[in-house]
């Protein structure tokens, strides 16, 4: 039974009309293209007051314990979070837009190359893909962090390849190839019959692809494309572990300078969680917003 | 035979025992005909007796294992073809009117030519809204093709094909997606250019639209022709079995 052919399911269909597929469990697994927005999107508004509630509340608890007072504790907190902001989540935000740009280009070409109708080209575009698609992001940023050279030169000059231009790099990888499947399901989602009217009309590839299917697929992309801005965002953390002084990292030294308060933890961390979901939630409402709207359209 | 001693007393498509395969499956088995400039001809035949994949072979959409397909004596399935040349003559309508959905109805006209042949935009528009006039949609030059019926959607595609001022118009199974209503103003339209001049090749089940506007029908069963003839000896007179049981269940 195991080779059976079954004509429209595992082998080509003898009709062109649609047929109804029978149930693909596997199908229904397909991963949600939005499904961190939605995630960060379906939260309550409580999270907000009580996220709050843990900032300002804890050092209360702790108090009992040990002789640092409670406003000690608010006047450290009050002291660092202008200077977090400006400079940690600051930095965050700049690190994810910059990776953003580079993914974005480069997983566009990479996309596109993917579907290219010649092997040499597309081959090496689904292994790239695929491979770093699947990497823990952490990995690819120590590789990227120990396998760049620390600097280099052209001419006579020394450039010095900055740790937070490193982690741009490393977090750029896993970003382009994600994107990569956002081009390619989206040029795959329009009709084959655009690509053969085209070419009845004479049109090049090259034609097709820029004047008839690209613009009919952009706006599917976008959603996507926000999701992953998101996640992007949330991943940023990690940049920390290469030294770069971003929020974590700066909120580890803030809380050192306090003479390391085991009260001060949990308020420095959770205003760091409290401004990552911050900047995500509108982009994630955004984004399920935006995808609404297109699928309506479809 | 090339393209330059090809003259028009010649056929203007000829196709000598073409053969097709997709894989395994062998779906034409050595097919051919020939067609006069100005000619009519319908392909008729049961469901997947090959109509399709024959007249997408003409404008090289589908290649071929063996054989020879030539266009104004130009060999289709030559690799060293100018596809561009090629297509620029053959015009093709499809089931499914694949308009271009993110331009208007002018637009989707207008862009092969502006686009693929270079030619001069005001001149292109210029036949373009001849064009619409002539498939009867005036006023719908910038509705999209969302906004259209598919009979208006089917008659936007037969202009856009027209704009390349082909040859030879190919059509397949243009109405088989439409309400009964509207096939009868993409058939009035297909009819208009017959009777221009225009040569065609159809697929078509509409065996009373076949028989009046044909010159020639062919009747095609797993992958042969299985017989052909002028449509009054065609339909009233057909000899194989095979022809009289389609057209016994079919008329
Ligand atoms: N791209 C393809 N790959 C594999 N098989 C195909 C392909 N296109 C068509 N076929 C097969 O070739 C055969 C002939 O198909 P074709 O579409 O030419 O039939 P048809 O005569 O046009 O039928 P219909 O009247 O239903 O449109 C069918 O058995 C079909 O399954
Ligand atoms: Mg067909």
């Amino acid at each position: 039974m195991a080779n059976k052919t079954i004509p429209g399911v595992n082998a080509r269909p003898t009709t062109d009309l649609p047929v109804l597929l029978p149930l693909n469990p596997r199908a229904m697994m397909i991963t949600d293209p939005v499904g961190f927005s939605r995630w960060v999107s379906s939260f309550p508004l409580w999270v907000w007051p009580a996220l709050t509630a843990i900032i300002v509340l804890w050092p209360v608890t702790a108090f009992a314990q040990s002789n640092y007072t409670y406003t000690q504790a608010m006047a450290a907190l009050v002291k660092w979070l202008p200077f977090l902001m400006k400079s940690g989540f600051f930095f965050n935000v700049i690190i994810s837009l910059m990776t953003m740009l580079f993914g974005t280009v480069s997983g566009v070409v990479l996309g596109l190359m993917q579907i290219s109708p010649n092997r040499f080209i597309s081959l090496p575009a689904k292994i790239i893909t695929q491979t770093f698609r699947n990497s823990p992001w952490l990995v690819l940023l120590f590789i990227v962090l120990l396998a760049l050279p620390f600097e280099f030169q052209i001419g006579s000059t020394i450039i010095t390849v900055p740790d937070w231009f490193k982690a741009v790099f490393g977090l750029s990888l896993p970003i382009m190839a994600n994107i990569a499947e956002v081009v390619r399901g989206a040029i795959l989602s329009v009709h084959n019959g655009q690509w053969e009217a085209a070419e009845s009309l004479a049109y090049t590839r090259q034609q097709t692809l820029w004047r008839i299917i690209l613009p009919q697929c952009f706006k599917r992309m976008i959603p996507p494309w926000m999701n992953w801005y998101a996640i992007l965002t949330m991943a940023t953390p990690l940049c920390s572990l290469l030294g770069v002084e971003e929020l974590i990292t700066l909120s580890r030294q803030a809380i050192e300078a306090e003479d390391n308060h085991p009260e001060l933890l949990v308020p420095f961390y959770t205003f760091a969680l409290l401004i990552f979901f911050a900047y995500c939630y509108p982009i994630a409402r955004f984004t399920i917003a935006l995808e609404k709207k297109f699928t309506v359209k479809l | 035979m090339n393209t330059e001693n090809w003259t028009p007393d010649q056929p203007i498509v000829s196709i000598k025992e073409v053969h097709k395969s997709f894989g395994d499956l062998e779906v034409l088995k050595g097919v051919s005909l020939d067609i006069m400039k100005g000619e009519v001809i319908c392909i008729i035949g049961p469901s997947g007796s090959g109509k399709s994949t024959l007249i997408r072979c003409v404008n090289a959409l589908n290649d071929i294992q063996s054989g020879s397909i030539q266009v104004e004596g130009q060999e289709v399935h030559d690799p060293r073809l100018d596809k561009l040349a090629l297509r620029q003559k053959v015009g093709m309508v499809f089931q499914q009117y694949n308009l271009f959905p993110h331009k208007t109805a002018l637009e989707n006209i207008m862009m092969a030519p502006v686009l693929v042949l270079k030619e001069d935009k005001d001149e292109v528009e210029k036949r373009a809204r001849a064009l619409i006039a002539k498939v009867r949609l005036e006023g719908k030059e910038s509705s999209y093709p969302g906004e259209l019926s598919g009979g208006q959607q089917q008659r936007v595609a037969i202009a856009r094909s027209l704009a390349m001022q082909p040859d030879v118009m190919l059509f397949d199974e243009v109405t088989a997606a439409l309400d009964p209503e509207t096939v009868k103003e993409v058939l009035v339209t297909i009819k208009d250019l017959a009777q221009e001049g225009m040569t065609c090749i159809l697929v078509t089940h509409e065996m009373g639209f076949a028989r009046e506007i044909a010159d020639h029908i062919y009747f095609t069963d797993r992958g042969v022709i299985v017989e052909h003839g002028p449509p009054d000896t065609f339909f009233d007179k057909a000899q194989d079995p095979r022809t009289k049981e389609f057209l016994s269940q079919i008329l």
